[in-house]
């Protein structure tokens, strides 16, 4: 039993996992209706996701759950029928109803306590679509259960396995009625010719009329044609069946469920004739109908007293239903005598689908990093021995290079999952606060199929939610301003996520009123973060956004004032090796970048050196290397230097001054210059001492307890086991370019003081 | 009795169930994701029955009894209707379509094994 429950449990975790996906096909589904498209498909789609949950719900006894989804499920099957349409209001009731769902989804998987208030107002929101239908509660799901499966629970003995026809002993004679609680049914049965189209079997139906008591069988044959006028396919055989039992009328009844409407059956108990139950057949089947058949044997004309043993031969000899599967000589009721078949194996699904613990997953993934790790230090010592490069070996090397990046790629291909997801949650997160701050929101999401590594998606969950909130609330106008902008009412949030050179970029962008960026200076002068006198570019003040303790906010409101402000988004970005910028354009609207690493477990690198040290950048930001010659560089001003790159100029940064490794360097001629490209478009130049290689490097992530220096992103072993710093150029040249810049900006003040 | 089940099912969560339901009983039990999935996965066995959903993607369970019912060799397999809907009509056009039965969801593993029993030999 209790492998039973185990696989119960096994069964409700799976139907949790199924949950999900259904979910995520109803906003998916409401989301194209919201997009305007009319298709029934459509509305199926979300119809049978609830429709499934509610089905698996019910297995599993969540009561509410159920409740819930057949209310909503009810609703939209008034959409499918086209009975109700798909206004905007309703759209906005199905998709907080959806969110329910969810919530309830996630409540019965964690056992909590259901939130009936919330449901009691869906509920009522759902039933203003029915009508005053609606209104009345329905029945409970149990009172229309099937119910003739009860019959045989009541038998006394073992009730679970019908017996045998054949095996039965020969019938007694007919008791007198006096005996307790034992009645006497007479039943007549007359079969039409749907009963057997649709996979019924008289044989069977009598059969199971006997697991309820004693019985004689008569079939009566008069109606049988000539054989000459027989259609093969018009039953005409009527049975007339004594039946002594315990059971109720209803019971014997409900054994003719199936097959009511599709027979002539009269019930009568024997000595009460009010008892009568009768079930007619549809009268119009009566012109195909009529009687079977029957071979030979059935030809004669008066009714002929057959055992119940024999009623599987009658029926079986009947050409309709066409080859029934058993020997006439051995009655159907006894397929355990008949050898197994063997299992044949279902085709495979499509798209096969394995659930994998991630532990594995990770353990896997770290397994390949180490032997990234392997095969660099493997390829240098071969090298290093002075092996031709035309050697078996280096060949071999090459192809064990190629298929360790294969590997790497695959393995980063399992941990890779669309971020549709993590969009879905978002859109969420706009109409919940949209609502709190009463405004007209829609949420637009591109590239949701953008696939990204799990970790990063499930770490990216929460800034991305405090950036919609904050683009809600903060960046999209009220309903009156955007009115008086000569907007319209409903503002848009745009969520996109792209992959770009290497890397995912994510944006939020709105079309509210941009930063207002004499406010966000005024507010960072008024806490002390900036000098009052500072001159900063748009760029630098949509920076201070992102500061420790910068709010815009006039007041807390209730969504993104929660203390969190951009420093802990950006922060978290940082960690997760990406990196976040906003421009914004006044009237139009705010957009916030986030570029983020595909993986965080190994990167393509290029190693240098500067000043003696090993450094490694990540190879997709470096736009080109070139060497520089006499005459390249020009200074602006003391410290600060641009390089001439073909027709334009691009500020340069020396890498080892930049990082305190040595002074600036004086004579820069033949050192090695790495134009970076950083993700708002512009180019900046690094300055390095020598370009070492470029390999595939595992990201060794720092510890927290290393304080976090600007500019560096983690550490990695290289081949030969030396540890080297993984840099985070942009940051290092951003870093560099404001601290110029505050050097500028004071020089000024102290030159105004002077 | 050991009957050889083919189950028709959407939902993974109810393909599960239905197995958990039948393999205890000695079924050997075969299922399929969808109405044209099942004809494919019928293509290969001989089931002594077969239990389908009605609200599914591609091909519904209406439009598969009637596919199943179109092929010769099973114009009298009992086919079983497993549905969360009670409604008489639909029950009506499950018969119509060519069903012997039916069963309403959420359903009990004895009861499932039993209805099968009833409308199989």
């Amino acid at each position: 039993m209790s492998e039973q429950n185990d696989a119960m449990a096994e069964i409700r975790a799976s139907f949790f996992i199924e949950c999900e996906e259904l979910l995520e096909a109803l906003q998916d589904g409401l989301q194209i209706m919201d997009d305007g498209a009319d298709d029934s498909e459509t509305i199926n789609v979300v119809f049978r996701a609830v429709h499934s949950i509610k089905g698996g719900a019910g297995a599993f006894g969540l009561e509410f759950l159920v409740r819930f989804a057949h209310r909503y499920e009810t609703v939209l099957d008034e959409v499918r029928a086209e009975r109700l349409a798909v206004t905007p209001d309703a759209l906005k009731v199905f998709y907080q109803a959806a969110d329910h769902l969810s919530d309830l989804v996630r409540i019965s998987r964690d056992n909590l306590p259901a939130p009936e208030e919330q449901t009691q107002a869906l509920l009522v929101a759902l039933n203003a679509f029915l009508g005053e239908d609606g209104e009345v509660e329905e029945a409970p799901e149990e009172e229309i259960d099937f119910s003739p499966m009860g019959i045989s629970l009541d038998l006394g003995g073992d009730g679970s396995d019908l017996p045998d026809l054949d095996d039965l002993p020969p019938l007694p004679p007919l008791p007198g009625l006096d005996e307790p609680g034992t009645r006497r049914y007479l039943i007549r049965f007359t079969p039409t010719a749907e009963l057997f189209e649709t996979g019924n079997e008289p044989a069977l139906l009598l059969r199971n009329l006997h697991a309820l008591g004693e019985m004689r069988v008569t079939c009566d044959t008069s109606e049988v044609p000539e054989l000459g006028q027989l259609v093969p396919e018009v039953p005409h055989l009527t049975w007339d069946i004594t039946l002594e039992t315990e059971a109720e009328e209803a019971e014997i009844a409900s054994i003719f469920e199936f097959v009511e409407g599709l027979c002539r059956l009269d019930i009568t108990r024997e000595g009460d004739a009010e008892t009568q139950i009768m079930i007619e057949g549809d009268m119009e089947t009566g012109e195909t109908a009529g009687a079977v058949v029957a071979a030979a044997e059935s030809a004669a004309p008066e009714t002929t007293d057959i055992a119940v043993a024999e009623v599987p031969e009658a029926t079986a000899s009947l050409p309709e239903p066409e080859p029934v599967p058993e020997p006439a000589k051995e009655p159907p009721v006894t397929p355990a005598s008949a050898p197994p078949k063997p299992a044949v194996q279902a085709p495979p699904a499509a798209k096969t689908i394995v659930r994998v613990d991630i532990d594995r997953i990770e353990r896997l993934v770290n397994l390949v990093g180490e032997l990234v790790i392997n095969q660099a230090m493997l390829s240098q010592s071969l090298e290093q021995s002075g092996l031709s490069p035309h050697s078996d070996a280096m060949n071999g090397l090459e192809e064990f290079q190629r298929l360790t990046r294969d590997i790497q790629d695959s393995v980063m291909m399992i941990r890779a999952q669309p971020v549709k997801s993590l969009f879905q949650r978002m859109s969420r997160i706009v109409r919940e606060s949209s609502g709190a701050v009463d405004k007209d929101v829609r949420l637009i999401v591109h590239g949701e199929d953008t696939e990204v590594d799990k970790t990063v998606i499930e770490r990216l969950a929460d800034p991305l939610t405090h950036m919609i909130r904050n683009a809600v609330d903060h960046g999209l106008e009220s309903k009156s301003a955007r009115a008086a902008a000569g907007k319209p009412e409903q503002g848009q949030v745009h969520l996109s996520a792209a992959h770009r050179s290497g890397r995912v970029v994510i944006e939020i962008s709105d079309d509210g009123a941009g930063i207002n960026r004499p406010k966000v200076q005024q507010l960072a002068i008024d806490k002390g973060l900036i000098p009052a006198d500072a001159m900063l570019s748009d760029t630098e003040i949509d920076n201070l956004l992102f500061m420790p303790g910068f709010s815009t906010a006039d007041k807390v409101s209730d969504l993104s004032g929660r203390g969190v402000g951009m420093d802990v988004v950006r922060t978290a970005i940082q960690a997760l090796g990406g990196r976040i910028t906003t421009t914004s354009q006044p009237g139009e609207g705010t957009t916030f970048s986030i570029s983020l690493p595909l993986t965080l477990a190994v990167l393509d690198g290029m190693v240098v050196e500067v000043a003696d040290e090993t450094l490694v950048l990540p190879l997709n930001v470096v736009v080109e290397t070139l060497t520089l010659e006499a005459g390249d560089v020009q200074m602006l001003r003391p410290g600060r230097n641009v390089v001439r790159v073909r027709s334009g100029f691009v500020p340069l940064l020396d890498l080892g001054g930049a990082l305190g490794y040595r002074a600036p360097l004086e004579d820069m001629t033949g050192a090695v210059v790495l134009l970076i490209g950083q993700e708002d478009g512009s180019t900046a130049a690094l300055m390095i001492d020598n370009i070492v290689d470029q390999r595939q490097v595992v990201i060794k992530g720092l510890d927290e307890s290393f304080h976090r220096a600007p500019g560096i992103a983690a550490a990695t072993i290289l081949g030969d086991g030396q540890i080297a710093l993984i840099l985070d150029p942009s940051d290092i040249i951003s870093n560099a370019m404001s601290m110029q810049l505050t050097m500028a900006s004071q020089s000024r003040a102290e030159g105004a003081i002077a | 009795m050991s009957l050889e089940i083919l189950a028709v099912d959407d939902s993974r969560t109810m393909r599960d169930m239905i197995r958990l339901a039948l393999l205890p009983a000695g079924f050997t039990v075969h299922t399929a994701d969808d109405g044209i999935h099942g004809v494919e996965v019928l293509d290969g066995i001989e089931p002594d029955a077969i239990i389908t959903d009605i609200n599914m993607p591609r091909m519904d369970g209406f439009g598969f009894i009637d596919a199943v019912r179109g092929q010769d060799r099973h114009r009298a397999t009992p086919i079983l209707v497993l549905t969360t809907e009670a409604a008489p009509e639909l029950k009506q056009r499950a018969r119509a379509a060519g069903a012997t039965g039916w069963i309403v969801k959420p359903f009990d593993p004895e009861k499932l094994v039993k209805a099968l029993h009833m409308i199989a030999s």
